[in-house]
Formats: structure tokens, sequence, C-alpha cells
């Protein structure tokens, strides 16, 4: 096992390596770069020996072809530069937003896993019955509806309702305070957004949850456990929920991944500065450093889950073997 | 006989001062002000190389500038008062040389005293900077030939020549005044720090999140700041900063918000908010590229100009866009800009829409280009970028135009306009202190002015603007304003010049002592703001 991880661990160096390659190219395929965008948003003039400062400053003056060769001679060397709109060191940017985007990536999965396994299973269970048909309904919704509305909906209605109860609207804060120095004042600013993730999420759980449990259910292996006369409890929860949690362990195993960076719209909704919306903030300034940078931390990411993902395989069932 | 416009906005001043009786009240003291900040974070805190007003809504309160608008008033296109200078001086040597006699007793944020030598030293850096260090307005000082501080006390600006564009650049609100031993030591340092003398001191800053300041006890203006402390929060997301208002997250935003927003808080929160309007020293421009035919041709983008019905489109607009007022090359505000008998002679600006159009039909079939079909470069910005260039495509069609809108993010909108591939670009013109002589150079020929995109050679338009520029006498200024003007929008039709934006500020009550000015640049030290709680 010890052996797989490291295979695994060094093959996602050339993962990395094409990730950032595509990257680099992909950035500088965008018409502009950040100088112009820096200089010239403000819709005011824009001076031309200051850009072109500018530009020699953030070696942009420099062939594509060096600038290539040294990125990736930092690369190699852990250096991952400076972001080329705040001049801040890469990492000092992603620190501070990683421990909101996790945060509310680790609160949308429980919410999702505590939703999702619980009630596919029951629906599984109680096939076409109306609590299977309510609970399909609110998966179908959940996939339906895209988070960042909900956010903006869920947004809405606690200012409506809480206007009408005490006549003064309310809203959680909008501006983040760390769990470690006010849980109160974090944990109300995090629910929501985890909330309208965790739904989305626990939507998609809960379709495959219900499709795997229903597969397994009909098993042989199943029909032989119960002809020995085991309770259903210990049938439902030993043999067939955790064959069934493998294709559903590598879906939560994505979606948090994707959650890390990917929470677009919803930091932006409910103003989270998170990893997501500081990938738009690096694209749209063009800071191209910062973005390759965020890419390779979500590439990271996703290597990392799927890899602690197949070691849960081997853990769920035990004739998977990693040599 | 037309009332002027300068006229209409003195009345305009006049009913916002009558519909905001706070500003009578006596100012309490004490109370922390939490205001948005509609941006990301800024990218750095070095007013003198950035352009965004991220950095001046972050910033601005901590420092100090030689002079400015005045706060009192800042409504006003023709005024300004000193900061840290002691009077106004009056030019000597021919309209050359204006001394300056700086306040004593100012203390930095570090407890250090600031003098003359950090002023001139601070101007030197923003007119002349060393090499490395970047200087995003040098070119608004090109009239300047030097700045001594003769000693401790005293700035001496010597020009090139004199000027009515001189004393609005100097007003400039990104010239704050940094400390000599750190700009000599470090010319980056104020990047990243934040040291000045302004009326607040800084307590903390959160990456992306919230800008924290504390009374300065030694603010040199006694009696103020009245706050005890601001809190500037980053919401880039209009719906964030409009839901934190109504909730009362948040009392004041100071760029401006849409109409809609406007009209749904007010009619929600009723007298718990208020709302402060002005025209806006900012407005979008069209920019046919002269290298592309038939853009060459000015018969065709005079029909271009003459197809759009100004004077019916504003008002409609101004319900759902941040545009309000039909202005020419200047500030509607301003005393040089044209009164609206003046605009009616100028293709674009007629009275009679019909026979406005019949001529741009005319033109159009004259110069062999009926029914056209071009593309608009727009940048992908709703407010009002993606509202107007909708409505102008409507009025295009109205004369046999076939007009698709390129919308593109704020990079490639950039980009194409400065390679020069498009037919027609939306542009904005976006300045702070009202300075027409300095604010027109955008109508300039792209040889001498490299931010115009119309890639156009015409010696007479530099013939025109040089003698502007160069006038000292208000009634010369604005008669060859008028001439320059003609030329522009109505002999060659280099540009079209769309309705100004409109900027409304909407606070909740307990916010006092705002006074709205004609930019989100200005007047953004907040130490005349006051909180009624």
């Amino acid at each position: 096992m010890h052996r797989y991880i490291v295979t695994r661990l060094l093959l996602a160096i050339p993962t990395l390596a094409g990730a950032a390659a595509l990257v680099f190219i992909l950035m500088r395929l965008i018409p502009g770069d950040v100088c112009v965008i820096r200089l010239g948003t403000g819709g005011a003039h824009v001076d031309q020996a200051a850009l072109d400062l500018c530009r020699s400053q953030l070696g942009l003056d420099q062939p594509m072809v060096v600038q290539f060769l040294l990125f990736l001679k930092h690369y190699a060397v852990f250096d991952f530069g400076t972001s080329m709109w705040s001049g801040n060191p890469v990492w000092y940017e992603i620190m501070i937003r990683l421990p909101v985007s996790l945060e509310v990536a680790i609160m949308a999965t429980v919410i999702a896993i505590l939703l999702a396994i619980p009630l596919g299973t029951i629906s599984a269970l109680k096939e076409n019955s109306g609590l299977d048909h309510v609970v399909r309904v609110v998966a179908i919704a959940g996939i339906a509806t895209p988070s960042f509305w909900l956010g903006i909906m869920s947004l809405i209605l606690v200012l409506n309702v809480t206007s009408i109860m005490s006549g003064t609207p309310w809203l959680p804060p909008i501006d983040y305070v760390p769990l470690w120095q006010d849980p109160i004042r974090n944990l109300s600013l995090v629910i929501l957004p985890a909330i309208t993730v965790g739904y989305r999420y626990s939507a998609v759980t809960m379709r495959l949850t219900r499709s795997a449990m229903l597969e397994v259910m009909r098993e042989d292996y199943i029909r032989t456990a119960r002809a020995k006369g085991l309770l259903e409890q210990i049938v439902v929860n030993r043999h067939a929920l955790k064959n069934a949690l493998l294709p559903v362990v590598t879906l939560i195993g994505i979606e948090f991944a994707f959650l890390i960076g990917g929470l677009v719209v919803t930091e932006q909704v409910f103003n989270l500065n998170g990893i997501g919306r500081l990938l738009v903030q690096a694209v749209q300034n063009q800071d191209n450093v910062l973005a390759q940078a965020l890419v390779m931390l979500v590439v990271l990411v996703f290597v990392i889950t799927n890899l602690v993902v197949d070691v849960l395989y081997a853990w769920l069932d035990p004739r998977i073997r990693y040599s | 006989m037309s009332v002027p416009r300068c006229v209409w906005a003195g009345l305009g001043l006049a009913a916002a001062i009558a519909i905001t009786p706070a500003w009578a009240e006596t100012p309490k003291q004490g109370g922390t002000l939490t205001y948005l900040i509609p941006a990301d974070a800024p990218p750095s805190f070095d007013a003198h190389r950035e352009t965004t007003y991220a950095t001046i809504h972050s910033a601005a309160p901590y420092y100090s500038v030689l002079i400015r608008v005045p706060p009192d008033n800042p409504a006003s296109t023709t005024d300004f008062v000193c900061d840290l200078c002691t009077e106004m001086p009056k030019p000597t040597d021919g309209g050359k040389t204006y001394t300056f006699k700086i306040r004593q007793g100012v203390k930095f944020h570090d407890g250090s005293k600031l003098t003359a030598q950090d002023v001139a030293t601070s101007w030197q850096y923003i007119v002349d900077p060393p090499k490395g260090v970047v200087s995003a307005r040098k070119s608004f000082y090109e009239m300047v030939d030097s700045v001594q501080a003769t000693d401790d006390s005293t700035v001496v600006f010597k020009l090139k020549y004199p000027t009515t564009a001189f004393l609005p650049a100097l007003a400039d609100p990104y010239a704050w005044i940094y400390k000599k031993d750190i700009l000599e030591k470090d010319p980056h340092w104020y990047e990243k720090n934040i040291m000045g003398s302004g009326p607040f001191k800084l307590v903390k800053y959160e990456v992306g999140q919230s800008i924290t300041g504390e009374r300065n006890k030694d603010y040199y203006h006694k009696g103020l700041p009245h706050l005890d402390g601001i809190v500037g929060i980053y919401a880039a997301k209009q719906s964030v900063r409009v839901d934190a208002l109504r909730a009362d997250r948040a009392s004041i935003e100071f760029r401006g918000l849409p109409p809609s927003a406007r009209d749904q808080l007010t009619k929600e929160l009723g007298d718990k908010v208020w709302v402060q309007d002005s025209d806006w020293n900012c407005g979008n421009i069209l920019t046919p590229n002269h290298q592309k035919k038939p853009f060459d041709d000015p018969r065709v983008r005079k029909a271009l100009a003459l197809a759009i019905d100004q004077w019916h489109g504003a008002p409609a607009l101004s319900k759902i866009a941040n545009v309000r007022t039909v202005g020419g090359i200047v500030f509607p505000g301003s005393p040089l800009a044209a009164t609206k008998q003046e605009l009616e002679k100028i293709a674009g600006y007629w009275p009679d829409i019909e026979k406005s159009r019949a001529e741009a039909k005319r033109l159009l079939k004259e110069a062999g280009a009926e029914g056209l079909k071009f593309e608009l470069l727009n940048r992908n910005v709703d407010q009002p970028y993606k509202f107007v260039g909708t409505w102008v495509i409507g009025e295009w069609k109205k004369i046999g135009l076939n007009v698709e809108q390129k919308v593109v993010p704020t990079g490639p909108w950039f980009s194409n306009m400065r390679a020069g591939t498009f037919d027609v670009a939306m542009e904005a013109n976006c300045q702070s202190v009202v300075n027409p002589v300095l604010d027109t150079g955008k109508y300039l020929p792209h040889k001498v002015f490299p931010d115009n995109y119309g890639y156009y050679d015409d010696d007479k338009s530099i013939q025109l603007y040089e003698a502007m520029q160069k006038e000292t006498d208000p009634a010369k200024v604005r008669a060859a304003m008028r001439a320059y003007e003609t030329w522009t929008l109505d002999t060659q039709t280099h540009e079209i010049v769309l309705p100004y934006w409109y900027r409304i500020i909407l606070g909740r009550s307990e916010v006092k002592g705002f006074k709205i000015s004609p930019s989100h640049y200005l007047n953004q030290d907040l130490s005349s703001l006051w909180l009624d709680k």
C-alpha cells in the first residue's frame, strides 16, 4: 500500500507539469495583459511610459519562450512567484483565502453526506413509495437548481422573513472572521453558503446512493444474507450500504475537490473571500502567475482526493488490493 | 432664451441641499462608519502608480494632499482649496510660478513632522518619477518645469507655460503626500504600506476583506474627523452591496448605485436612507476606427452621430442605467461646457431627430454605405456600457444600419482598441477633478495622445487644442474649446460623445456630512462624515 501511495504521488508530478504548461499557454491566449488592465480600467489616460515600465518589471516584455522557461525553472524549485496584480507572494494570497474555501467545502460535504446517504438509502429501500417520490423530487430539484441562484434566494428569504418578523431586515455578516476568533459570527456567515452548496451536492449524491443501493439490494449475496436470517438492519448497513458506497465515495471525493476552487459564483454572492473568487479575479486581471498557481492547487487537490478515494476503496471492499 | 447648463447644475445642487437638511445640523463626534468598497482588493496602496478607485476608497482617509476640491462644496468645478497649504497662491512670473506655503505642525502618523520637503519630493515623484517608478498620471503635468522646496515651509512649482489646466491637475485626488525619507529609501514602500498624515490612521488591513482605520488625534484640521473609526468592506458584487445597505451591515458606498437599486432601497427603507445624485465626470464615447473603411469617410461617421436621439434617449435610459445628461466634450457642470443651444448645432445633437436621421441616410447614400453592417466593440460591464451599447444599436437600426455588439472582458476590450482591431468601439472617458483642458486631450489624434483609438491624423485638431491649452483668458479658452469641440464632433466627427454618467449615492439616514461630487475619486478622506446615532 505504501509503495502504491508513493507511486501515485510521483505520478502526480507529470500531471501537475502538464496542467501548468496548459494553463501557461491558455492564459496567454487571452488578448491584453495585467498592466493594461491595472493602468487602464479607470477609464482615464493610460501613460505609455508607465505601461512599458510595468511590463518590464513583470517580465512581460520577454519573449514567450523565455517566460515559459523561467516559469518551469521557478516551479521546479517550488517558487510559485508573486502575484502580478498585488505584488504579494502567491502563497500568501492563497493562504489568506484557503481557510474560507476549505471551511465551506467541509461544511457542505458534511451536510451533503448527512442528507444524501440516509435519504438515498431510505429511498431505495422504500422504492416507489410516497417517501421515495418526495426524496426523488427533492434530489432532482437540487440538481436542477444552480447553487448561486439558491444562494441569492436564501439571502432574500432571510432578509424578507426577518423584516416581516422584527421590522428590521437582517443579514449575516459580509466580512469573514475565522472560526477560532468568533465562532458564532463565523458560522452565521458560512452556514448559508454551506447549505446552498451542500444541497446541490447532496442531491447528486442522493441520486447515486439510491441507484447504487437499488442495484446492490438485488444481488444474490443480499438474498443469501437474508436467507441466513440476519436482521434487516445488518443486511442493509453491513452488506448492502458498504458495497453501494464505492461509487458514492468517488463522487464525494470529486465534488469536494471541485468545491475548493469551484465556488466561484457562490463566493461572490455571499461575499466570501475564497479561492474561487481569487481565481476569477486572477483571470479577470490577467494575473497569469496567480492563475497558474491556483489551477495547480486545484489539480493538486484533485490528485490527492483521488488518491484518498482509492485508498478508501480498499477499506470499503477488502477484495481490492493495491500492490 | 435658454438657461445655461451651469445654472441648471447650480439649481440641481441647491435642490440637493434643500432636501438634505442634515447638512445644517451640528456634527456629533464618535462612532464607527462601515462603508462598502465596490471592488476586490486594490492592486496596491500607492496612489501615484494606480488608477483604480479601489485604491482611493481604501486609503484616501489616511493621506493628505496639497490642494483639493472644497470638501464643503465638492460639486464645484472651478474652486480649489488648501489641504496642506495655508492659502491658495496667486501665480507670478506671468502665470508660470506658483508658491505654496505649507502648514506648520502637521505630523505623519509615525509622529514625524511633515515639511515642504515631503510635499516637494512627493510631487517630484509624480511629475518626474525616478527610473523604475511608475507614475500613472505623469502626462498630466507636462506643463510643470520643476518642483522645489525652498525651505521647510515653501514649495514652488515652476511651469513651462501658463495654463488653466495646472491648478485642477494639482488637485488630483491621487496626489498623496508621502514621507520623503521613505520614498528616497524605497520608492515601492508605499505600494504595500500606508503611512500618511490624513484624518485616519490605519489599524489593520485584511486582504480582499476589509480595511480599518481609527481617528487621527493629531489631525491638523481642527475638530475633524468626526468619526472615531472607519471600516471599509470590499464587496465587488452589486447584489451584496444592496443587501448589506438594506440590512444595515454597511451604511454607505461611494462609487454609485444604478437607478434600479436606488428605487428598490428607497421603496423598502423609506426615510431610513437618503439619496444624493450628480452628473458624473465620466461618459461613454463611440470611436469609429478611421483606419477601417468606410469609417475613414467623415460622412459615414457623421451619419452614425446623426442617427442617435440623445435628447430623448438620455431621460429614458436614465431610468435603467447610470446615464442622464447630454453633453459635449466638456463635463456639463463646467463653465467651459457647451450650452444646449451650442450643442444643438452639432451633429448628433440636432433638436429635430427626423431631420437628423434623414440627413444621416442621405450621407450614407452619398458615401455608398447604405445598410452598412459592422461590429460595435463593447466592454463586459453592465453599467452603463452594455445598456448604452444596446440603445445605440437600436438607434442605428433606425437608419438601416446592421450592427452587432461584441461584448468582451476588459483585457481583450483594451487590446482590440490598442491593436486597432475593431470597427467602432464603446470607450469611456472617466476623469476625477473636472479639468476641461486636460480631459479633452482624449480627442487628440493618436500620434500625440496614444489613448485615442480612432487612429486619425489631424493637424488642425492639434492646432485648435494647443491654442486652447496655452490660453489663460477664460472667455478665450471657452471660445477655443467651442472651436475644438465643433471640429471634433461635427466637422470631422472623430468621436461621438454619449450622455454623461449619473452618480447615485445612497446612505443610511444616520450618515451625515456627505456631499456628492461629480467623481467617485473626489472628496474621499471621510473627515467630514459623522454619525447621527
